[in-house]
């Protein structure tokens, strides 16, 4: 286990941070099903949290240009991509409502799994710190 | 926490479907309604929808932010441009001079076709709502 305190819980805050992001975009996608022209996002999410993780090419840590902090909205924004629809519309719309309530469930189960590996990581620590009481 | 924007995102996306239903709601109720003229003719009203996104709504913290969506509003209520029905009927008191009387373009199949796709977007965007609320909780509970 690698415990520096600063990166206790791992790749699992930054893909949290993602998943979260992404249901805004799925929420989004959603709410303009019947919105003539409206383009269905999505995040590339292996591209993301390979940004976020430092592994994608170029340089992990962008300087921060306005903010005091690193926007993981931005880091996620970088991987936004258009949904390519799987058949046409009369009104240019993209979106398939099935299709994105399947990756929106998709989604919050794996938002649950990091949620559940940050968890485990938090009994270890606490046994850890406690001994065996 | 970006979570309590997708509340934001599902009511603007719910807003927008109960205007919806509103709107096919009163053309049913209207589609028998008659008027004396052509031009007083009750028409099939629909919503016209449009995404919302965040450079309209103020400053924009960053140009990633400012492509981010921010769910749906209406940019308008449209009237539907087929002819309406006129019909003979003297004994009508609103019919005009020459004895008609001018009926709605209401297409109730088309309504009853919007009713269902409104009330089954409506229903997706609670969904959202309730998946993102249990999220939510879930964070809170953290560590327990």
């Amino acid at each position: 286990m690698s415990a520096s305190l600063d990166n206790l819980f791992g790749i699992h805050t930054a893909a949290l941070d993602l998943w979260q992001r992404r249901s805004e975009v799925l929420a989004d996608n959603l709410a303009n099903a019947d919105t003539p022209g409206y383009l269905a996002r999505d995040i590339d999410f292996r591209k993301a949290l390979q940004s976020a993780s430092g592994q994608g090419e170029g340089l992990a840590l962008a300087a921060p240009t306005s903010g005091r902090t690193i926007d993981p909205a931005a880091q996620a924004a970088d991987a936004l991509a258009w949904r390519v629809p799987t058949q046409p519309s009369m009104d240019g719309n993209t979106v398939d409502a099935q299709v994105e309530q399947a990756a929106f469930a998709g989604n919050t189960v794996h938002y649950q799994a990091s949620l559940s590996f940050i968890t485990a990581q938090i009994h270890m620590l606490r046994t850890a710190l406690s001994g065996d009481q | 926490m970006s979570l309590f924007k997708i509340f934001d995102i599902a009511g603007s996306g719910m807003a927008a479907q109960s205007l919806r239903l509103n709107t096919v709601a009163s053309n049913l109720a209207n589609a028998d309604s008659v008027s004396g003229s052509a031009d007083t003719a009750y028409r099939a009203k629909e919503p016209l929808f449009a995404a919302i996104h965040r450079r309209e709504l103020g400053q924009p913290r960053s140009e990633a932010e400012a492509e981010a969506g921010d769910g749906v509003r209406t940019v308008g209520i449209t009237e539907s441009q087929l002819p309406v029905q006129s019909r003979y009927e003297p004994g009508n008191p609103l019919a005009d001079a020459d004895g008609y009387v001018y009926g709605s373009n209401v297409n109730p199949v088309d309504e009853l076709v919007n009713m269902i796709s409104a009330s089954r977007t409506y229903q997706n965007n609670v969904e959202v709502m309730n998946s993102a609320k249990q999220l939510m909780l879930k964070t809170l509970d953290l560590g327990k």
